[in-house]
């Protein structure tokens, strides 16, 4: 563990609540008001990127524990405020502080409350944030519960018509598993003694055996509804489709991620004999979320509940890599999280485009869109392919070695997952012929202007690193390299001193 | 060099396809989108449809369309020098390029691999693709988006590069799905056509089954391997002979699983049988890019696949008897539906996928040479088919069908007598290429040891006669007899310009002279040398030697074959127009063929009986029945067969029906049942209508939510907060 002289995370976790300061010091309700707040957000959300920058810079990334790491005494003692990252929840923590200047771009035509609209989004970009970067287990829980309650807001203030049954949806999933992970944090908390984060890490058999089955049942129902795993799934797509366009973006890109991160830094590492106990369970649902939703996404008549169904099916991809415990697996599923953060939100964005002049998400409203948008038919064409995992872009590398390292493990689990690769082709390209190819029949699309400058530059981004990383995936796979590596050896530490664990870990 | 070749196409396709386009030339304005719609709603109006007819005008630049072609035709020379190096000395050469994928012990980087199985794909992509690009000139010349159509061309033409020069299976992975991609785009390339972009989807979709099967294959061989770079496979692959490995609940021969997990690629690239659907509606799809993509390049990369994984199948006997039947029965399949066939463009797609065949038995057969040999001179040939199919069909103002064709051979001379120069070559007509490499295939399938070598032998027979058949069938029905077409469209037939005709010419010569040229180096007495190690035979393997000793009524078959769907031809279609001629060529072929099986059997009494047997019945049919209709009454005599045939044994039908429909239902069905009715009837849905029931009208939902959620989580907190402290001095 490395310690720096000035609290980088903290200052880069709480920047954007600067921003909020800012906004919320503001005076008047009129025009002007409103485009202070975008502008304010704007330039915060860009300066907590530019200062995010700096961590990459500051990262070892030879080095597998955590880094720049910060301590302080909480809650009297009771709690510790502990900040640091390593190989795991860097390039998540970058992937958020890459996106939010994206959203809020996206979002510039927001009319509705906008002042407020911006808050939200800073206070979820700081909870997000800490998230990625809190090493104790209960500044962890605070983190990643409060940070529900913006994207709460943000669906049931900003949502389409159904955003009331959406958010209710929402927040029944999500109470099950959040008291049920409160549970175990306490039980940990009574067990070890410590809430370290990096101390429970690196004790891979802190917890007996017995224990850990239900401690790991314990956070799986709250990470499983975050992913989300079928069968706990359906809240997503509802989620989606009444969410912002800015909203699905973050749900997508960012916080579906929280799940597989939690999985990797608390279920693997600290509950190694039980993870290995549940495989088999992972693995099937991981092969049902692919197989099954993606059937079901192939036959949605909304483009942004296709699009979520074809989350759940990508995010089966990253659960089945992590529990194949290989090092091809794991680094796969880092890889996905990341290169699906992309590729989702670029097509939750893709979708606002056409959302916006439209108003309808009915794939049937469109049709020989090509004619009138080419820069978007290009656009959206990429991201398909993206989405459908071909080699060269980011897509394909993540649920390559996913596949890859999970078939090392069990080819029957690999060999229908691989199926999966057969049906998103069947949904994305259907879907991009309906909308975009064939003739230009429907009066009502005839005005349709091609993407607007403003358009093209939230998603040039996504453009040059979803190809970027498909064709380099060295950064990403480099800085996760170590700290999987060492996650590798603290559970095959566990598979020698826990007594039950059958199948020995392959170290490959 | 070989960077120039691979990465010079890439470069036109990405400068053309983004600045050469209109693609950035009219962004939209944001007022125009969050403004009032209406009152834009008439201002775009009257040019609603403006942009859908695709055979419009083309006003942009040139630059694109030269830059491209340009490119190309660098890219092509330099593949030749490269050759010719080959010819006199082989060699492996490995170029590193960049860093791909590194995780544990998967590693896998960008490099090119150069030995003479690439070189040899590196003249064929690179030839073909040169000369389309060039007749695309002046095919799309009135192509509104022809920037496009080149960049895709470009972009195909480099993925393919990429795949015959990868170093390991990944980036062969990586040209393997960007052909694909390729391919996808430009058989939909004019998509305002249903039927254009659903055989777009249907080519990636059946591709992406194939593909199922090669990123098994992939993980297979990491697993036994621990690696994708070929030279690791190579060298760890006779250590695994005889072993099994687990494999679903199953445990297979190692080498035997890999190979056909591979083989599931190559048939679905290569459209064999069982995953060869999507190739006859890929001729949606321009014609420059049939002969390029569907016909020359990208539907051979199944061969070099196995031609390449050679170390792998050469150890596994079972793996290569699967190969020689798929590849045997597709021979015989697509030739016997292109007998029927009426659209010109697909009685060539048909004959493709069943050219594919042969070149898959040679390969089960361990005559990875004469495979490639016959892959080498059918992308002559084919793609001179199927460009002198693009001249026909230019010049009949875009008419396809067959029936309504003929008698164009006194308007378009040049373009008939290329064509025939393809036919004679694809028929396998003494001295041409397609004699030298098809012929050596059905010579290798007789002397092969392999357990369906002979059930190979009669198919691939039956197929070249059904091959000869289905060829001059498409001459004569084309060029012959009087028109069907109607006095306009006749009207308007004209010769292609030059532009069109030079590669034509070109190729022509290949289809002649290139079996004649190469044939000593691919499989004659130089063969050894020339592959050198990019090719592996086991020590057993002796077929190319062999197959020079087989008898001469094998070496014959073919020839007769071939002879005899040619009469079959003429009595069909040429009869009855030009009646003295064709009985007066039938007499002349029979005692061509008589004598030239009398004098290489040395007047052997058998053959040369057999041979004036076989034409008796035919000359006896010729001079006999007089009133012509002989393929209708056939037709209706055998209409089962004939609608079997025509209806390319009903393999659509039957995957809509077992596969696709099914798929479809079984989405619904999980959809509104199990997500509606099971997960959320009973998840939160059910459990909201509990609490509702409950709480009746006491909570207002709308604002609730969050205050509830937030509730909840401070009783969390607080919960936490009091078990610390009075768990603290734990």
């Amino acid at each position: 563990m490395s310690q720096m002289s000035w609290p980088l995370l903290s200052l880069v976790t709480f920047l954007p609540l600067v921003g909020v300061l800012f906004i919320l010091f503001a005076k008047g309700e009129d025009e002007a008001a409103d485009r202070y707040a975008r502008y304010a957000a704007l330039w915060t959300t860009i300066g907590t990127f530019l200062l995010s920058l700096l961590i990459p810079l500051n990262f070892n990334s030879a080095e597998p524990g955590f880094q720049l790491v910060e301590a302080h005494d909480w809650m009297g003692g009771l709690a510790h405020y502990r900040m640091g990252i390593d190989g795991i929840s860097m390039p998540l923590l970058l992937l958020t502080t890459f996106l939010m200047p994206i959203c809020i771009l996206a979002s510039w035509y927001v009319t509705k409350r906008v002042r407020e609209y911006m808050i939200a989004f800073l206070v979820l970009e700081t909870l997000m944030i800490g998230v990625f970067c809190a090493l104790d287990l209960v500044l962890f829980y605070v983190f990643f519960e409060a940070g529900l309650i913006p994207m709460f807001l943000i669906i049931g203030i900003w949502g389409g018509q159904r955003r009331v049954y959406a958010s209710f949806k929402f927040f029944l999933y999500t109470l099950l598993g959040s008291v049920l992970m409160l549970l175990a944090i306490i039980a940990m908390y009574w067990h070890a003694e410590t809430t370290d984060i990096a101390t429970l890490v690196a004790n891979p058999t802190a917890f007996p055996a017995d224990m850990q089955k239900w401690l790991w049942l314990a956070f799986f129902a709250s990470f499983a509804v975050k992913m989300p795993m079928w069968p706990v799934h359906t809240w997503l797509p509802d989620a989606h489709v009444e969410a912002p366009t800015a909203g699905s973006v973050i749900l997508a890109a960012i916080l579906l991620k929280m799940g597989g991160y939690g999985f990797l830094r608390f279920s693997l590492p600290m509950f190694p004999d039980a993870s290995l106990y549940f495989q088999n369970f992972i693995y099937v649902l991981s092969v049902i979320a692919i197989v099954y939703t993606s059937l079901v996404a192939l036959m949605q008549e909304d483009i942004k509940k296709l699009i979520a169904y074809s989350s759940v099916a990508h995010m089966g991809f990253v659960t089945m890599g992590i529990f194949s415990m290989t090092r091809q697996g794991i680094d796969g599923a880092m890889f996905q999280m990341v290169s699906h953060g992309l590729v989702s939100g670029a097509l939750f964005l893709s979708v606002g485009v056409i959302y916006d002049r439209m108003h309808t998400r009915e794939i049937a409203a469109y049709g020989g869109l090509v004619h009138r948008m080419p820069i978007y038919a290009a656009v959206f064409m990429l991201f398909t392919m993206a989405n459908v995992g071909l080699p060269g872009t980011s897509g394909f590398v993540g649920e390559f070695m996913t596949l890859l390292g999970t078939f090392q493990q069990n080819s029957w689990v690999a060999f229908f997952a691989t199926t999966g690769v057969i049906l998103s082709a069947g949904y994305a390209l259907w879907l991009y012929a309906r909308v975009i190819f064939g003739k230009l029949e429907k009066p009502e699309l005839g005005w349709m202007p091609d993407m607007t400058r403003r358009e093209f530059a939230v998603m040039a981004p996504l453009v040059l690193l979803t190809v970027f990383f498909g064709v380099y995936p060295a950064p990403i796979l480099d800085t996760v390299g170590a700290s999987v590596e060492n996650l590798m050896k603290s559970l095959q530490f566990a598979a020698q001193h826990l007594p039950d664990i059958a199948p020995a870990i392959a170290m490959k | 060099m070989y960077q120039a070749i691979v990465f010079l196409p890439l470069l036109g396709a990405l400068v053309a396809g983004l600045f050469g386009t209109a693609l950035f030339k009219n962004f939209g304005h944001d007022r125009d989108v969050y403004g009032d719609h209406t009152a834009h709603a008439h201002v775009h109006g009257d040019h609603d449809h403006s942009h859908d007819d695709h055979r419009g005008h083309y006003h942009g630049p040139m630059w694109p369309m030269y830059l491209t072609t340009g490119l190309l035709f660098v890219a092509c020379l330099l593949s030749w020098i490269s050759f010719l190096g080959f010819l006199n000395e082989p060699h492996l050469i490995k170029i590193p390029v960049l860093k791909f994928i590194s995780s544990g012990a998967l590693q896998a980087d960008w490099a090119l691999r150069i030995d003479t199985l690439t070189a040899v794909m590196l003249v064929v992509v690179t030839t073909v693709s040169s000369l389309v690009h060039m007749y695309s000139l002046g095919y799309m010349a009135h192509d509104e988006y022809q920037p496009r159509f080149f960049a895709y061309l470009s972009l195909f033409t480099f993925a393919m590069l990429m795949l015959v020069t990868s170093d390991n299976l990944v980036q062969m992975f990586f040209g393997w799905e960007g052909v694909g991609l390729a391919s996808y785009l430009l058989i939909g390339f004019w998509y305002t056509r249903p039927s254009a972009n659903a055989a777009a989807i249907k080519a990636f979709i059946v591709n992406r089954v194939g593909d199922f099967g090669f990123a098994l294959g992939i993980f297979g061989c990491f697993y036994i391997f621990q690696s994708v770079e070929l030279d690791a496979i190579f060298g760890g692959a006779a250590a695994q002979v005889g072993k099994t490995t687990p494999f679903l609940s199953w445990a297979p021969d190692t080498i035997t699983i890999l190979c056909l997990l591979l083989f599931m690629g190559a048939m679905g690239k290569s459209a064999q049988f069982l995953l060869h659907t999507w190739l006859p509606d890929a001729m949606e799809g321009p014609t420059p890019v049939s002969a390029l993509i569907h016909a020359a390049t990208m539907v051979t990369a199944g061969v070099f696949l196995v031609a390449r994984m050679s170390p792998l199948f050469e150890l596994s006997d079972v793996a290569r008897d699967v190969v020689i039947i798929i590849g045997a029965v597709t021979a015989f399949f697509a030739a016997t539906v292109g007998l029927v066939q009426n659209d010109i463009k697909r009685v060539i797609a048909y004959s493709t996928c069943s050219q594919l065949g042969y070149m898959f038995v040679a390969m089960g057969v361990g005559a990875y040479g004469v495979g490639m040999f016959h892959l080498f001179t059918h992308a002559f040939f084919k793609a001179l088919l199927f460009l002198g199919a693009g001249s026909v069909i230019h010049a009949m103002s875009g008419e396809q069908d067959m029936r309504k064709m003929g008698g164009l051979a006194p308007h378009i001379r040049m373009t008939w007598a290329l064509m025939l120069i393809g036919t004679l070559a694809l028929t396998g007509f003494p001295l041409t290429a397609g004699y030298f490499s098809k012929d050596a295939i059905i010579e290798s399938a007789f002397a092969s040891h392999a357990g369906p070598h002979m059930f190979a032998f009669a198919l691939l027979v039956i197929a070249a006669f059904c091959t000869s058949f289905y060829s001059w069938r498409l001459a004569f029905m084309t060029f012959n007899g009087s028109p069907r077409a109607d006095q306009h469209t006749m009207e308007h037939v004209h010769e292609s310009g030059q532009v069109m005709l030079v590669p034509l010419y070109v190729l022509a010569l290949g289809a002649l002279i290139a079996g004649y040229v190469f044939a000593p180096y691919f499989i004659g007495h130089a063969e050894k040398e020339f592959w050198g190690e990019s090719i592996f035979r086991g020590a057993e393997n002796h077929i190319v030697h062999e197959m020079h000793d087989v008898p001469a009524w094998v070496k014959y078959s073919p020839f007769v074959a071939m002879a005899l769907g040619f009469l079959v031809a003429v009595m069909f279609y040429l009869r009855g127009t030009t009646v003295p001629a064709v009985k007066w060529g039938v007499i002349a072929a029979a005692a061509f063929a008589t004598s030239y099986v009398g004098i290489a059997t040395s007047f052997d009494p058998l053959s040369v009986l057999a041979t004036v047997a076989v034409f008796v019945p035919v000359i006896f049919v010729v001079f006999a029945n007089r009133d012509g209709g002989l393929p209708a009454k056939l037709a209706a005599m055998h209409w089962p067969i004939y609608q079997f045939l025509l209806n390319k044994w009903y393999f659509d039908e039957l995957y809509d029906f077992a596969l696709v429909n099914p798929a479809k239902s079984l989405g619904r069905f999980l959809w509104k049942k199990g997500d509606g009715a099971v997960i959320d009837g009973f998840g939160p849905d059910g459990v909201s209508a509990r609490i509702g029931d409950l709480t009746a009208q006491t909570v207002k939902l709308q604002t609730g939510y969050v205050y509830h959620y937030a509730f909840a989580m401070l009783i969390g907190v607080a919960a936490l907060v009091s078990w610390f402290s009075f768990g603290g001095g734990h």
